[in-house]
């Protein structure tokens, strides 16, 4: 083999001296700004990257913040299982009217009908509603994910198995379906209704990481494992799947916020928690005739509902703004 | 010495509806130890399906693909220690490195997977690999492919197709991703790599200046057939297939003028 003498004074790249005549002088006629980058657009690592923009957005923020009150608030303000909270009362008990029940001191929430404390309640609601959006949103997370994987990475037939009982988990209305399920269910309490409600909300999930991965397993990276003759277990789990992890966190987050609204409808129609327990739902549900009397029965959970839909929302927009690589600057 | 041989390959691709195409016909390539072997031809004439026959991507459709005389293994360990003896370097380097791991990740890899050094050996190795691709091994280590330039990262990629000791490299492209001021120092490198371990190369590219200067024989490929080989200055300088003089006539030379190529090309 023969050797071509390399024009570069160090027998190296070009790259790290751009010194060179004709370089130099295409720079300058461009006007090639030549001083030294600000801090603004130092290096960072893709990671380092994300999180910048993440916490940058305002938005996001806010939500972040709120919502972590509005979780710290319910879980300690009534404790959870046999660990007691701050508050005095419990959701259980009745305690004496004071008034026609409207918010006083000693009941900042008010009281319901019968002289519960409506705090303790909306409190009590708040867990469970929050425990039955997280733990549907991993559940379907973690099915969408492995089937959008399996499905756009083999091909070919498991593709069109997987696909078709995606479509049939989609033509079948999600609400019917998931009141059908959610009352089989019930009687294993929530975790029995989150896990119904895991198995039938992964669809979306699915389509968008099969997408995602159709498009991965084409680059050379993922050829370049398979010429070395890396399994097909390490390489969707190690090379693909890390590369989507921007689209399944952002997906995942999108789906708690519908695993809220999702659980309160269907406790609103009586198919999702069921008395003595209670969610923020199945209180709107239970003081739907109370709206004109006694307000606050209405206002309460629905303000929550509201706010946790919102802030994961929020949080889900900031997520995508972040992940974007599109996307340089942060909108407020 | 270890010599591949592709002997009488076959390639035919299903397409839906269109019948069979002829990706390879009746091809024999040979590459041994020691010895560069340019792949020369136009897009679509089968270069890159060579390269994934040989790297065990694709199966040939008929015809052998013969490592020192014995047929590559179908699965399992052999098959393994058949990829080890045969890496490639892709194309794109953007492409070619997981943008998720780190230049230590991508060669450390390979280290362990083939067992080439002892465990506690693995980080020393990979800092010898850098070295021998001519990146600061402590600059580099702990970086991610986008933080490196182009040419940084096709070295990395060649460091990889190295981390396993191989025997033959198959070098798909290697610098047609890269811009025009860094091919000649990752050519160079090759061929540096290629003197110090004796390697076989086969190297593809439509790009006949530098086929003639980095390989010792020139095979041209036209829809998926071998229409002309032998040493390289014999195929450029008296080139017998017309299909050879059009593609010599069709890549830019700078001592005729442009009317002249264009006329070249038309013929």
């Amino acid at each position: 083999m023969s050797e071509i003498r390399n024009t570069s004074p160090r027998g190296e790249d070009f790259e790290p001296v751009p010194a060179q005549a004709g370089v130099d002088a295409i720079g300058m006629a461009a006007g090639v700004d030549q001083t030294p980058l600000p801090e603004e657009d130092r290096s960072y690592s893709q990671g380092q990257l994300v999180l910048r923009r993440f916490l940058r957005h305002r938005g996001a923020m806010t939500s972040l913040v709120v919502l972590a009150v509005i979780v710290v608030v319910a879980f300690t303000s009534i404790g959870i299982g046999p660990i007691p909270g701050w508050w005095n009362k419990n959701y259980i008990l009745t305690y004496p009217k004071i008034g026609d029940g409207s918010p006083t001191w000693a009941h900042p929430f008010g009281q319901d009908t019968i002289g519960k404390d409506y705090f303790a309640l909306v409190m009590r609601g708040t867990q469970r509603s929050l425990i039955i959006a997280f733990g549907v949103g991993v559940i379907s997370t973690v099915i969408g994910t492995v089937i959008g994987a399996l499905a756009g990475f083999y091909r070919g037939w498991v593709e069109s198995v997987l696909m078709r009982l995606t479509d049939l988990f989609i033509v079948i209305p999600l609400l019917v379906l998931a009141a059908v399920l959610g009352k089989i269910a019930s009687g294993w309490g929530v975790w029995g209704l989150t896990l119904m409600l895991g198995l039938v909300t992964w669809t979306g999930l699915a389509r968008l990481v099969r997408g995602e991965v159709l498009s991965l397993r084409e680059r050379d990276f993922v050829t370049a494992a398979r010429a070395v003759g890396t399994s097909a277990n390490r390489i969707i789990f190690k090379h693909v799947l890390p590369n989507a992890v921007g689209v399944i966190i952002v997906a995942a987050t999108l789906a708690i916020a519908s695993a809220i609204l999702l659980e309160t409808s269907l406790s609103f129609l009586g198919f999702g928690v069921q008395a003595p327990d209670t969610s923020l739902g199945t209180l709107i549900s239970t003081y739907q005739n109370a709206f004109t009397t006694r307000p606050w029965l209405f206002w309460w959970p629905g303000v929550l509902i509201l706010a946790i839909a919102l802030c994961v929302n929020f949080l889900g927009d900031g997520l995508r703004d972040a992940f974007d690589p599109r996307q340089n600057r942060t909108k407020a | 010495m270890s010599v591949l041989e592709l002997s009488h390959v076959t390639k035919r691709y299903r397409v839906r509806g269109a019948g069979d195409m002829l990706a390879l016909d009746d091809v024999s390539v040979t590459i041994a130890s020691g010895r560069t072997v340019a792949l020369v031809g136009q897009s679509g004439s089968g270069k890159s399906t060579i390269a994934k026959i040989i790297t065990q991507l694709e199966r040939a459709t008929s015809g052998q693909v013969l490592l020192d005389g014995a047929p590559v293994p179908r699965r399992g360990r052999a098959l393994r220690r058949y990829r080890q003896q045969v890496r490639m370097v892709f194309q794109d380097p953007f492409a070619s490195l997981n943008p998720y791991h780190t230049v230590r990740h991508h060669l450390e890899r390979p280290l362990r997977l083939d067992h080439v050094v002892p465990a506690e050996e693995v980080e020393a190795e990979v800092h010898r690999l850098l070295e021998r691709v001519r990146l600061d091994p402590a600059a580099t280590v702990d970086r991610r492919p986008h933080e490196l330039s182009g040419g940084q990262r096709q070295r990395v990629a060649i460091a990889r197709a190295l981390a396993s000791r191989p025997s033959l490299l198959v070098a798909d492209e290697p610098v047609s991703m890269l811009d025009v001021s860094i091919r000649l120092g990752v050519l160079n490198l090759l061929a540096d790599l290629q003197r110090e371990r004796d390697l076989g190369v086969l190297y593809i590219t439509h790009d006949l200046a530098t086929a003639r200067h980095f390989s010792d024989e020139i095979v041209v490929l036209h829809r998926g057939r071998v229409v002309e080989r032998g040493p390289a200055d014999d195929v450029i300088l008296r080139p017998q297939h017309e299909y050879t003089q059009a593609l010599l006539a069709a890549s830019p030379d700078p001592d005729k003028h442009f009317a002249q190529t264009r006329e070249g090309t038309r013929r």
